[in-house]
């Protein structure tokens, strides 16, 4: 069983597999499922990634606070325009994350990534990086193994719970699991799938968790575009074959310790940050019915 | 390790809108009528940290409810489940506690009928995966992710050995097994997740134990 992310490269380039089959490999020998049992069940969570998916980008969702919905789809009538500045694969898979994330928001269906107000990053990279790489339904399953292997060391090394370690915990952590699986995807080695998960990490330190009215809708829909972006940009450095000074394992740790440090008002109670401006306390007056004053 | 499986991590599958508020407190109500055992007439829930600020835009109390009536993390019923606890007379109260638990989302279940009642602790630790860490007054720690048995016994030598052999006779494998108790030779609990599914069989035979006064059996 691999305890950290150097173990897990190391047991992937000795075995010379994907990382994706050690995650197989381990979840069989832990549960005593077969092959066949342990990709099938993934095979049911790409199907709900992939109906929220669809969902979001072509029914007009809408939360019951208002506060979030038809954003991802917003973004597909833009695509087609032809005049995106940051290219089509890039806001597609923006699109897609936040698609997920408003379905989420409306109560919908979807499938935890590695927590629900962070599912949009991981399928959202997914169903943008289809158009371009084709892979077949096999290796988009593959990609969701990867993608829990690195979540899996985060989980158990750190956190993965905004009321514990705030959203670098959660966004951070399915931005940096994305970034390795779209590495592992595109044909990268799983060290440097490692390099792409540190770099995208790196670069969600410290976010907090801040929800406007406890709500998993502001700022979380759009922290996931942000997030689907940061994921792609990574993966591409790391293919590019830039390294990570620091290493994957000390990133994950780096993210731990910050969340220890971080005020409860920042860690999911709806106290600090964006929660706490005059909008956002403005906007839960009005979706909760209690006066501002009592606030 | 905490989490043990990769469907810890990509999964569970769940109505919104939070993994640790929603998907987490049905499983914590879920796991509180399992140990119950029937439909309750009550549920007095309380609220601790993250859970008592934020439960109301999180879902968490339709969820906890919804998992009271034993429906799973999918279950779209979840949306309605305060309006179908009222139409299936189970009277529901919810509190918001001030106080400091060791764990940010916490919530007390007290669940029961005119029978008799149960009370369990349980935290959300994120992703959905929770754990159970009191029952009735007695910290524990239970997953819900495996088969289990709770077995309420007298603190006396011997109690582990005749539940362990009766379980070694019928090829059952003990995962973890934890026991604890409030007062030295009174009433204690063993908690033990098992790889197989206990039969009625098995559990009239652990109750038949002199020493035993109450076996639950946890399903997968």
């Amino acid at each position: 069983m691999f305890r950290n992310v150097a173990e897990l490269i190391e047991l992937a380039e000795s075995k010379k597999c994907k990382i994706a089959d050690i995650m197989i490999e381990q979840e069989m020998e832990v549960t005593g499922r077969s092959r066949e049992e342990v990709t099938s069940f993934m095979d049911r969570n790409l199907t709900v990634m992939e109906e929220a998916v669809l969902r979001g980008i072509t029914e007009d969702v809408k939360s019951h606070s208002g506060l979030t919905g038809g954003d991802g789809k917003l973004l597909q009538e833009y695509i087609k325009s032809g005049k995106s500045l940051s290219g089509d694969l890039m806001l597609d898979a923006v699109s897609k994350a936040m698609a997920t994330n408003e379905v989420n928001a409306a109560m919908g269906t979807i499938c935890a990534t590695p927590t629900a107000g962070s599912a949009g990053v991981v399928p959202g990279t997914l169903f943008a990086l289809k158009g371009k790489l084709n892979p077949t339904r096999e290796q988009m399953i593959e990609y969701l193994f990867t993608a829990g292997a690195f979540g899996f060391v985060v989980a158990n090394n750190a956190s993965i719970s905004g009321a514990a370690g705030g959203c670098q915990a959660e966004v951070g952590s399915a931005t940096g699991m994305a970034a390795a699986a779209i590495v592992e995807l595109a044909g990268g080695t799983p060290s440097q799938a490692a390099e792409a998960m540190a770099i995208a990490l790196k670069n969600m330190l410290g976010l907090v968790c801040d929800p406007v009215a406890g709500l998993v809708e502001v700022p979380c829909v759009k922290r996931n575009a942000m997030g689907a972006s940061n994921a792609i940009v990574a993966a591409d450095m790391a293919l590019a074959g830039i390294v990570s000074r620091i290493p994957c394992d000390e990133v994950i740790d780096a993210m731990y310790k910050i969340g220890l440090s971080m005020p409860s008002a920042l860690r999911e109670t709806a106290q600090g940050g964006l929660a706490a401006t005059p909008t956002g306390r403005e906007l839960e007056a009005k979706i909760f019915g209690i006066p501002l004053n009592e606030k | 390790m905490k989490y043990k499986s990769v469907f810890d991590i990509i999964g569970p599958i769940m109505i919104g809108p939070s993994s640790s508020h929603t998907a987490g407190a049905a499983r914590i109500g879920r796991v509180a009528r399992h140990l119950f055992g029937r439909k309750p007439e009550f549920a007095k829930i309380s609220f601790y940290g993250s859970f008592a600020k934020t439960y109301r835009g999180h879902g968490t109390d339709v969820a906890i409810v919804g998992g009271i009536l034993d429906y799973d993390t999918f279950d779209t019923r979840i949306v309605d489940a305060l309006t179908i606890a009222k139409q299936e007379g189970i009277e529901v109260s919810m509190t918001e506690e001030d106080a400091v638990t060791d764990h940010p989302n916490t919530a007390r279940v007290i669940i029961g009928d005119k029978e008799g009642q149960i009370e369990v602790v349980g935290i959300s630790i994120g992703g959905g995966k929770i754990e159970i860490t009191e029952l009735n007054g007695f910290s524990l720690r239970l997953s819900g992710n495996h088969p289990a048995l709770l077995i309420v016994h007298n603190d006396k030598y011997g109690a582990i050995a005749g539940v362990a052999n009766i379980l070694a006779k019928h090829e059952i494998n003990i995962g973890h097994m934890e026991v604890s108790r409030k007062e030295k030779g009174k009433e204690a609990l063993m908690v033990i997740e098992i790889d197989q599914n206990a039969d009625e069989v098995i559990i009239n035979e652990l109750n038949s134990l002199p020493i035993v006064q109450q076996v639950v059996k946890i399903h997968d």
